[in-house]
């Protein structure tokens, strides 16, 4: 084992824990901030006693039990409203936690609490992050391009809805299961995507939180197995993660998917995300990731077979985009009718999609240049062109695409 | 845990009230959702208020008493009624809340309610 792989497994092994301990320390109370000071006051305490007295035999309840301490202890010391029965019933779960089997794992249901429908959207992968990964909001600020500070304000006031509003923190009801599942996905996504952006963007790669959107990924899977969507994330993630080191060149430009030399991707990740597909698809449900995943299969079969499926994209796309995925299916799709060699079609595809919803969404324009070029339709390919660059912050990006339009070549 | 449920209504739905045609049809609405809650024993208390018509809103300004003809905000949903519910958490909460007839038309919103202020100390 390297020294970084060491590394990464001793921050995984302490990720697991700390998800674990706050959400057992928030379940009761729903109150993730007092938790979270809790927590990192028991973290002090053991680097304090620990070198002194050795490690506890089971440093996890140690954790847990010197938290609730100092939860009880912040409870007397606000001289709070809180009756006295939930005061002796804290004592005893202290008392309790002194065997490791006292530590059930709460993150399930702190994961459907971050993603709540009454919880902000914006707030939802902002939390997630901080509560079961415990990643720091200037972290979080930076992969998500706001300011630390307006970051913290979000954080502080989804953990004080979560605190004051009641929410059930619990899993969802069986009925309740698919919505509530597929805005946690939704926000572990959305984690993934700050990866993307980041790289596209010519930033360092751990500017991304792609390796954590991986984590929870792997973390839900595991504590719903029977889901197919997620394993439909996981897939569909591992699938973009395999790729990683083949998405620039030498010279660190912009390679598109296409062009992409499969020999660069992952085997390990591949057959990794196939397996999970493979899973998935037993249940027989359709979903938006499921469908994803196997859109991205299709790509990595080209490392197998040397060509591109394109008719079974089209029919995956229109399958995803038939179950109202929003723009982004659709204009992934259009993308995959020009590649498949159908610029009429994806044409017509951009053109179904109402304008009004798209002004400042990038790929839109950029995929609307390249399909009117292919067209040779070079003043109005043009005007797509100047929109979609206005939107392109990323210099490799903007040559890439600009090229690519004067070539009219298709993406 | 227990909440307050703020019902709203729209002028519509305050017409309707009086309306011989349509009122049979908004108390038995009302009737049954409020039989309904009272029937799984989580309202703790509640009331309906008489149309927006009727309110007086009072503000003190500069030590002035300033007494205003109507409701204290102008918007096209207006108090109707509330209750005070007590149930586990927000998600039941919401599950009444979008039995009650005013979701249908105007909204409904949930509020926890402040535990008892402590004695002084």
């Amino acid at each position: 084992m390297t020294q970084e792989a060491a590394r990464r497994a001793a921050e995984r092994a302490a990720r697991d824990s700390y998800g674990r301990l706050l959400a057992g320390l928030a379940a009761r109370s729903r109150d993730i901030a007092a938790a979270e000071d809790a927590l990192a006051e028991a973290f002090a305490a053991a680097l304090r006693t620990w070198p002194e007295r050795g490690v506890p035999a089971s440093p996890e309840a140690w954790l847990v039990a010197a938290a609730r301490n100092a939860l009880s202890n912040a409870a007397r010391h606000r001289r709070v409203r809180a009756a006295a029965a939930a005061e002796i019933e804290r004592r005893i779960e202290a008392a309790a936690a002194d065997t490791p089997a006292a530590i059930p794992d709460e993150r399930l249901s702190l994961l459907f609490v971050c993603a709540h429908p009454a919880i902000d959207p914006a707030a939802r992968t902002p939390l997630m992050l901080q509560a079961v990964l415990g990643l720091d909001a200037a972290r979080i600020a930076r992969a998500f391009l706001v300011s630390p500070a307006a970051m913290s304000q979000r954080l502080v006031r989804a953990k004080a809805r979560i605190r004051d509003t009641g929410l059930r923190f619990a899993p969802p009801e069986p009925a309740e299961m698919p919505p509530r599942l597929a805005e946690v996905l939704a926000a572990i996504y959305a984690a993934y995507a700050t990866g993307w952006d980041a790289l596209t963007e010519g930033e360092a790669a751990g500017a991304g939180l792609a390796e954590e959107a991986i984590w929870l990924g792997r973390l839900v899977v595991r504590l719903l197995p029977a889901e197919p969507e997620a394993l439909g994330l996981l897939a569909l993630m591992l699938h973009c993660e395999a790729r990683r080191g083949a998405r620039r060149d030498a010279d660190a430009r912009f390679v598109p998917l296409a062009a992409q030399d499969p020999k660069l991707w992952s085997r390990d990740l591949i057959i990794e995300a196939e397996g999970l597909l493979t899973a998935g698809s037993r249940a027989g449900r359709f979903g938006r990731f499921l469908c994803e995943a196997a859109i991205q299969s299709v790509h990595a079969q080209r490392g197998l077979t040397g060509r591109t499926d394109h008719a079974a994209l089209r029919l995956l796309y229109d399958l995803l985009v038939a179950h109202g995925a929003g723009v982004g299916a659709e204009t992934a799709r259009a993308a995959a009718l020009l590649e498949g060699g159908d610029a009429p079609a994806a044409l017509a595809a951009l053109e179904a999609i109402e304008p009004g919803r798209v002004p400042s969404y990038q790929p839109f324009w950029g995929t609307l240049a390249c399909v009117l070029a292919a067209l040779g339709q070079a003043p109005r390919a043009a005007a797509a062109l100047k929109t979609a660059l206005a939107l392109t912050p990323d210099p490799a990006l903007r040559a890439f695409l600009a090229a690519r339009v004067a070539r009219g070549a298709a993406p | 845990m227990q909440f307050m449920m703020i019902m709203t209504e729209t002028a519509e739905d305050f017409a309707e009230r009086t309306d011989p045609a349509r009122a049979p049809a908004y108390w038995g609405g009302w009737t049954a959702f409020i039989g309904a809650m009272a029937q799984a024993g989580i309202i703790l208390r509640g009331d309906g208020l008489q149309a927006p018509h009727t309110a007086t809103t009072v503000r003190v300004r500069d030590g002035q008493v300033a007494v205003q003809d109507g409701p204290f905000a102008d918007s096209k949903e207006q108090l109707a009624g509330y209750f005070i519910i007590e149930v586990p958490d927000l998600e039941t909460a919401i599950a009444w809340a979008a039995k009650a007839p005013a979701s249908r038309q105007a909204a409904v919103e949930l509020r926890p309610v402040l535990p008892p202020m402590a004695p002084p100390a």
